[in-house]
């Protein structure tokens, strides 16, 4: 069996930090969707009402949310909808490959959605000779550059113009030296806009399922999910558990605060209501658990459900700005990937919450309240208990443990000051200074301490 | 009055003129200043790296050390909110309850608690930039949190350090943007930490302050590392320093 190796955030994060022109165009784009976030919530006096409202409507349905599904279920059914149960991944594209060989449809076109990106379902469905396009201008960049989504939100952000037009000019043949933006967008829609009309069914995800409605909602800006939705007779929506609300009503709080939250922009150009199958064609949703209903059972860590996945806590995160979505190798990436994806696979992603300072910048733009810094937090004392730690580091961490707590052992380590160059920084940066030093000058250590000062001149006294 | 006096560890070894500089102010301010002579740390490096349980054994030594003050101060951001808000290693019992409702950041003690309005043996007259830390801003709130836009905007060092004569303080962009230093972060994930310390240097630079001053030493140390790197003359102080009478 193929084991992935844990992923190295800190040496991915380095790579991308190397190449300054596309670290500093990522840092400088993703502040500018702070700063629009900013602006947009001031604009919105009951602001933080709301964010408490979202907040309580998300923990009231997940501990009500077997209830909430089969409401949904029952709604979408007298919509005239299949509903199928996904327990996990394979379920999911094994349910999704059925459907689209009994109608013997070899073409799907897609609009984005995490959860199929979190399914592997293209490269399920492209290894059973289905051609899977992807309608999303963003995704449809890292589908032809064969590379995952980098934001939840934006998956080619830490592409520039110049980057896409590159792609594009191999793709499509296109001129790789303009970059203009109207253009590229003009070029993947002249390519892209037959395939549409051509597919044998269209895929979407969903921001939103309304229990009282049986409804799917998306929410979109370049109305490439009701092309995907609508054009094809076949339509199969991929839900996760997760993202069930009660009514209508509490959508309105959701899409106040979600594309505020996204872009800083009020509303999107799209909020897509997808109910009921076209006349004389299908509409099938698959509502997928994939490990949700056992993070619903974790004490600390079951409030990642609540996420509506803008992609605030991402542009807000200074580690995530400097980073580049890819380093953290997962499907969700930021402050958000680093707390979810430990559920899906505790060692692979066992160095993910190191990767923070812990500011909390990212629970404060939360727009659903999670409590995310927290969580990071506490998912460093999991990774300790499940024995995830790195050897090095959890060494320096149990010597740094002994010498802290017997005064005796920690004066003869800060004492004579040439010593406590050596041995300080073991226990308060355990690595040793070389790491410190490879960017930043260590701080020279004081003729005399602060204890020995004391001891002169107040103890005496 | 009297208060418990704790020293970082980093401020004991690297930054001793920052512990004598509070230990001045506090009695300059009538305050009876007790350092406990057998303090280590408060167990912030091993619990931060997530090994909790290595930090037990320091969370019991201090809470032996400090649980008899009324007032326990700590000139440190960082380390205040990991005793108010993080003291879990040890198992619950009412004297580490009381150390952490009884813990002050040194700003915090001056601003809420003696509620000092001047301090007329200081004088300042240089271009300042102040820096607060993540720890002294979202974790004790000592200022508004640039996130939450609909608050009253608040800054409790700055409003200590107006008191000061002839202080000029300069805004920046991106004022509570983190640092990069975060503890073990600072080296485990050194080329991300590197880059924020390069830009929050850069952010602050562009308005040309001749001092660079938090209430958190560990973020200068950090920020510091960069700019001497890079050759910069900016000077770094601490809040205390420059509230005790520090001319330069």
């Amino acid at each position: 069996m193929n084991i992935p190796p844990t992923v190295d955030q800190a040496a991915n994060a380095a790579r991308f930090i190397a190449d300054r022109a596309h670290e500093q165009y990522f840092d400088t784009l993703m502040w500018s969707l702070r700063e629009a976030r900013d602006r947009s919530a001031s604009e919105v006096p009951e602001w933080e009402q709301l964010r408490d409202l979202a907040s309580e409507i998300k923990e009231h349905t997940l501990s009500h949310l077997a209830e909430y599904l089969e409401q949904f279920e029952a709604s979408a059914k007298r919509n005239g909808v299949t509903v199928h149960w996904a327990h996990d991944a394979y379920e999911h594209n094994q349910i999704v490959a059925d459907i689209l060989s009994r109608h013997g449809a070899k073409h799907l076109i897609k609009s984005k959605s995490m959860l199929t990106e979190e399914c592997d379902l293209r490269r399920y469905l492209e290894n059973r000779g289905v051609t899977v396009t992807e309608t999303d201008l963003g995704e449809r960049i890292q589908q032809l550059d064969d590379e995952p989504p980098a934001h939840i939100v934006g998956p080619a952000f830490q592409k520039r113009p110049q980057d896409v037009a590159r792609v594009f000019a191999k793709a499509y043949g296109s001129d790789t030296n303009n970059s203009d933006p109207v253009y590229l967008a003009h070029e993947m829609r002249k390519h892209t806009r037959p395939l549409i009309e051509q597919a044998d069914a269209g895929m979407t995800g969903a921001n939103f399922a309304v229990a009282e409605t049986g409804a799917v909602v998306t929410v979109t800006n370049e109305g490439n999910a009701d092309l995907s939705g609508n054009v094809p007779k076949l339509r199969i929506c991929s839900v996760g558990i997760e993202k069930i609300i009660p009514t209508n009503r509490d959508l309105a709080v959701f899409i106040r605060l979600l594309s505020r939250s996204a872009i800083g922009m009020p509303i999107t150009q799209y909020t897509s209501h997808f109910r009921a199958p076209r006349q004389g064609g299908e509409m099938h949703i698959i509502l997928v658990d994939n490990g949700r209903a056992t993070r619903l059972g974790m004490e600390k860590f079951w409030p990642s459900l609540k996420c509506i996945r803008c992609g605030a806590c991402m542009n807000t995160c200074p580690v995530y700005r400097r980073s580049g979505g890819l380093s953290y190798g997962s499907t969700y990436m930021g402050p958000i990937g680093i707390i979810m994806m430990p559920t899906f696979d505790i060692r692979r992603f066992s160095e993910l919450p190191f990767s923070s300072t812990l500011n909390g910048s990212c629970s404060n733009v939360c727009p659903v309240k999670i409590n995310i810094h927290e969580q990071i937090y506490a998912w460093r004392g999991v990774m300790d208990e499940k024995h995830q730690i790195k050897l090095a580091k959890k060494g320096a961490m149990v010597a740094a443990g002994e010498v802290l707590s017997h005064p005796d052992l920690y004066r003869i380590a800060t004492s004579a000051t040439e010593t406590a160059f050596k041995l300080l920084p073991r226990f308060v940066i355990y690595n040793e200074l070389n790491a410190w030093g490879k960017h930043r000058e260590a701080p020279a250590p004081a003729k005399q301490t602060f204890h020995q000062w004391y001891k002169e001149h107040r103890l005496k006294a | 009055m009297q208060v418990g006096l704790v020293i970082p560890c980093y401020l004991d070894v690297f930054y001793p003129e920052v512990g004598i500089a509070t230990v001045e102010l506090l009695e300059r301010l009538g305050v009876e200043v007790d350092y406990p002579f057998d303090q280590t740390c408060c167990g912030q490096p091993m619990a931060n790296s997530g090994c909790e349980a290595d930090s037990r054994a320091t969370e019991e030594h201090f809470i032996r050390l400090f649980s008899r003050f009324e007032y326990i101060v700590i000139p440190s951001g960082s380390c205040t909110h990991h005793v108010r808000n993080k003291f879990i290693a040890a198992p619950p019992s009412p004297e580490r309850e009381h150390v952490s409702q009884h813990v002050y950041e040194l700003i915090e003690f001056l601003h809420d608690v003696l509620k000092v309005k001047e301090f007329p043996w200081g004088e300042f007259p240089h271009k300042v930039a102040l820096h607060n830390s993540c720890s002294a801003v979202r974790g004790l709130h000592m200022a508004s949190m640039s996130e939450r836009v609909h608050d009253p905007a608040f800054n409790k060092p700055k409003a200590l350090l107006q008191g000061i004569k002839g202080i000029e303080l300069v805004d920046f962009a991106r004022h509570d943007e983190c640092c990069g230093f975060g503890g073990t972060f600072s080296a485990t994930e050194e080329a991300v930490s590197s880059r924020m310390g390069y830009d929050k240097l850069g952010f602050i630079q562009a308005s040309q302050p001749e001092y660079i001053v938090s209430s958190d030493m560990s973020c200068l140390m950090h920020l510091q590392g960069c700019a001497r790197r890079l050759g910069s003359g900016v000077k770094f102080r601490h809040v205390a320093e420059i509230l005790n009478g520090s001319r330069q």
